[in-house]
């Protein structure tokens, strides 16, 4: 046997070698919920690694948390107020009627007010919010963690992501169960020790500090457990909307 | 020049040096992109528009959010900048894993990147014939500079910008805080990716002069082929 023949069988057993462990590792990470929505096209097989990576990676892992001395001294507003007619009714009556609802694969759909909200137990976190863009800042965040919620609602076993809707017209987002029930996900209403200032996303943000800003929505008026977010969602990531931004944004 | 059938460059590394040229022309143009999008650097944990910049690229940004001076906006290419810049970080990453067990495995890195013979005056020597515009070409191996600016390279660099680019992740940084707060924050990271970029499209510019000097169609050859004939 030449040397080309037998270069050619090597490479040939590898390659099929290679091509039935990621077929394995495709099905592992299906059963074990470490394949990201956005797993296919071009960009899957990095997007894939990367969520499955950072997935078992950060199991029980925290967001940092600052000292006091170290919060931006302004929290930066990213830009003008939304145009949107429904944010904007909203905050001529100084919010006094936000209503959020609860729904999907939960036994118990509910509506909550704020006052609502905040009879939950609160929680407060001093962590960075990093804009994919580059920029950052460090803040108080104050607010109900989501996990309260979810339990009071009773989100049923088939539920594997939370999708999350701003007042602003087709704008949401979803994230895995692993993050919805992370104690540092809260439903924001308070930040620096007052109220969410509506250019922050006040009245109510979802607050993910293991993530990018992006995937944390202002204006939060909708919570809704799902099991497929390419079901659900005709774009995956609608923020802004036909923006192609990653789902899992951890990185 | 070696036996006919001695090739200049194994098999792996010929792949794996081209492979890592797309890898990271790929990670150039993404990361370029994502910069545009805020070509303001700082130091410490956090910074935005509101806080002192280190220091300021000026060139348009494709965020209306950002003075730059100029009076358009460019368009946002983020969501795909993104996305092909972790990939090729990836395919970067595996190549870079393949290539270190097979250059310890084969001696690969003993016998051509460890600058063997390093002392001052084995640097200066090589300097000295440089500027005496002596030929150095032609030579079956490296010296002992080139030996050591590929390994600092290799072993360094890339390792480092690897490490900044990770220190930037909110995800990373939960599970390594002090990889984050050694570097000097997450700003400090971001600041330090965009140097370490520098320096090796520095190095890329360099070698590639290199290759002119020692023969364009020779060297690529050997690079593509395995032989320099």
């Amino acid at each position: 046997m030449n040397t080309g023949r037998r270069k050619l069988i090597t490479t040939g057993l590898a390659a099929a070698a290679g091509a039935t462990g990621l077929g394995a590792a495709v099905k592992l990470a299906g059963k074990y919920d470490l394949l990201a929505p956005d797993s296919s096209g071009i960009y899957g097989p990095g997007e894939a690694l990367t969520y499955a990576t950072q997935r078992l990676l950060t199991r029980h892992s925290m967001a940092r948390e600052f000292r006091r001395d170290q919060i931006s001294k302004v929290p930066f507003v990213n830009g003008p107020l939304p145009k949107d007619p429904a944010l904007q009714a909203a905050q001529a009556e100084g919010f006094a009627n936000w209503k959020i609802e609860v729904k999907g694969l939960v036994t118990h759909p509910m509506t909550l007010s704020l006052a609502d909200l905040k009879r939950y137990p609160s929680a407060s976190q001093i962590t960075h919010l990093a804009c994919e863009e580059g920029w950052s800042y460090i803040a108080e965040w104050t607010g109900v963690p989501l996990h309260h919620i979810l339990n009071a609602a009773g989100v049923r076993s088939q539920a594997k992501y939370i999708a999350y809707h701003s007042i602003q017209k087709d704008w949401w987002d979803t994230i895995d169960m692993e993050d919805a029930l992370h104690p540092q996900t809260i439903l924001s209403y308070g930040l620096n020790g007052g109220d969410l200032p509506v250019g922050n996303g006040g009245p109510l943000r979802l607050r993910l500090p293991r993530q990018l800003g992006y995937k944390s929505v202002k204006y939060i008026t909708g919570i809704t457990a799902i099991d497929d977010v390419n079901k659900y969602t005709k774009s995956l990531v609608p923020a802004p909307p036909e923006s192609g931004y990653a789902w899992y944004a951890g990185i | 020049m070696g036996p006919v059938n001695t090739p200049r460059h194994n098999g792996w590394v010929r792949a794996t040096h081209w492979l890592t040229v797309v890898g990271f022309f790929a990670l150039l143009v993404s990361g370029l992109e994502i910069l545009v999008s805020h070509p303001r650097f700082y130091w410490g944990e956090a910074g935005n528009v509101l806080t002192k910049p280190l220091f300021i690229i000026p060139i348009p940004a494709s965020r209306d959010t950002v003075p730059t001076g100029y009076n358009f906006v460019l368009p946002d290419q983020n969501g795909w900048s993104r996305y092909l810049h972790f990939e090729a970080a990836w395919a970067l990453v595996l190549t870079g894993l393949f290539y270190v067990i097979a250059g310890l495995v084969s001696n690969h890195f003993r016998e051509n990147l460890w600058p063997s013979g390093l002392s001052w005056q084995a640097v200066t020597s090589v300097i000295r014939k440089h500027l005496g515009r002596e030929t150095l070409t032609g030579s079956a191996s490296y010296n002992v500079l080139q030996r050591l600016t590929y390994f600092a390279v290799v072993f360094l660099v890339i390792p480092l910008t690897i490490w900044t680019g990770l220190a930037m992740s909110p995800a990373i940084a939960s599970v390594f805080p002090e990889a984050v707060i050694v570097l000097g924050g997450q700003q400090s990271a971001r600041t330090l990716h965009f140097f370490l970029t520098i320096f090796l499209v520095a190095f890329v510019i360099l070698h590639v002069a290199m290759v002119y000097i020692a023969g364009f169609r020779k060297t690529i050859l050997a690079m593509i082929k395995g032989d320099i004939k």
